[in-house]
């Protein structure tokens, strides 16, 4: 059977994808979303190896048990490592180039990425001192973008041995 | 990002033991939740024979194929599922045809097509060997049955635009038996 002549054929078929889920945080995750609400960032330890992670995700991957508590770190933290982004992307809301580095926070035994600004991009290194800026006490939430970004704070730069560990 | 923000259900009471540094709020017995949405826009090439076959559907007409034994396939494939050898030429089938089975669906979720109870349905259109899976708006299970005459109920012409949904539904073919285009 002949197609009617002119018409136009379909060609593409618009199949959107969605997918509406209910996210839980769990219980390690809330107190961590609830104190960034409060400008504070809060881990748990693990009772065998001791070591503080942050996000917490409830459990420790190397002794397999449940972490505990309610860690408060210091809001400042030492860049591990970073990469400068040149590349746009779609739905980018960041001017480039801008840094994503690995903080790893005083206290803390895991990095984390985040973003950091009022610095060059080509004077980013690895040992870096920085700070995280809060946004204003009112817009905070229990949600890491009450984190506006890291920047310096001004403090010398970490040994290599403070945190080579963490890399 | 989504701010989570909605705190549902004292769902674990538990998880400050041990902890009571953190000063958290009054409500920090219960366990933050969030809804969430996850979508992407998605278009796919249909491949020039489902083309034919949805342009087929804009046109108020069902399409399928010939295939091997002079076999009548619908939807339409590219290859014969059989031979994997490429099918033949599109024909038209129905559009009526019957009902070869069904299952009853009594609480519609949001993504079913219809937001009332319907059947999904395989119906086997008049001149075609296979069944396609479309909705039988039937009102009730009591008025379902294999071997029903059904026909499509199409969408009013400019409503329609190449997809499966441009058929609303099957619906119980009427007695006067020829089905018509909306």
């Amino acid at each position: 059977m002949a197609d009617r002549p002119g018409s136009d054929q379909v060609t593409t078929l618009d199949t959107p994808i969605r997918l509406d889920y209910h996210f839980s945080a769990g219980a390690a995750a809330t107190p961590y979303l609830r104190g960034l609400a409060e400008g504070k960032f809060v881990g748990q330890r693990c009772p065998v190896c001791r070591k503080v992670y942050i996000p917490p995700r409830g459990s420790c991957p190397t002794d397999g048990v449940a972490t505990e508590g309610a860690e408060v770190l210091a809001d400042k933290g030492t860049v591990t490592t970073y990469c400068v982004v040149n590349v746009p992307f779609a739905g980018q809301s960041i001017e480039i180039p801008y840094i994503c580095a690995q903080v790893l926070l005083d206290g803390a035994d895991i990095s984390f990425m985040s973003l950091i600004q009022e610095i060059p991009a080509d004077q980013v290194r690895m040992g870096l001192r920085v700070e995280a800026v809060w946004v204003p006490p009112e817009e905070r939430g229990p949600t890491l973008a009450s984190v506006e970004y890291f920047r310096p704070n001004g403090e010398p730069d970490a040994d290599y041995d403070s945190y080579k560990a963490y890399l | 990002m989504q701010r989570l923000g909605h705190v549902h259900g004292p769902c674990c009471r538990n998880f400050e033991r041990g902890g009571g540094r953190s000063g958290m709020s009054a409500a920090g017995d219960q366990v933050l939740t969030a809804e969430h949405v996850l979508e992407y826009p998605y278009s796919r090439s249909v491949g020039p024979v489902i083309g034919a076959f949805l342009t087929g559907l804009r046109d108020g007409r069902l399409l399928g194929c010939t295939g091997s034994g002079g076999r009548v396939i619908v939807p339409p494939t590219e290859y014969d599922p059989e031979t994997a050898e490429s099918t033949g030429e599109l024909v038209e089938v129905g559009p009526e045809g019957t009902v070869t089975a069904w299952a009853w669906v009594g609480r519609p979720a949001p993504q079913h097509p219809l937001d009332r109870p319907v059947a999904w349905g395989l119906v086997k259109p008049d001149g075609a060997d296979t069944a396609l899976l479309h909705v039988l708006d039937t009102g009730s299970p009591d008025t379902v049955s294999t071997g029903m005459r059904v026909r499509p109920d199409f969408l009013p012409e400019g409503e329609r635009v190449g997809r499966i949904g441009d058929i609303r539904a099957f619906v119980p073919a009427g007695p006067a038996g020829r089905g018509g285009v909306g």
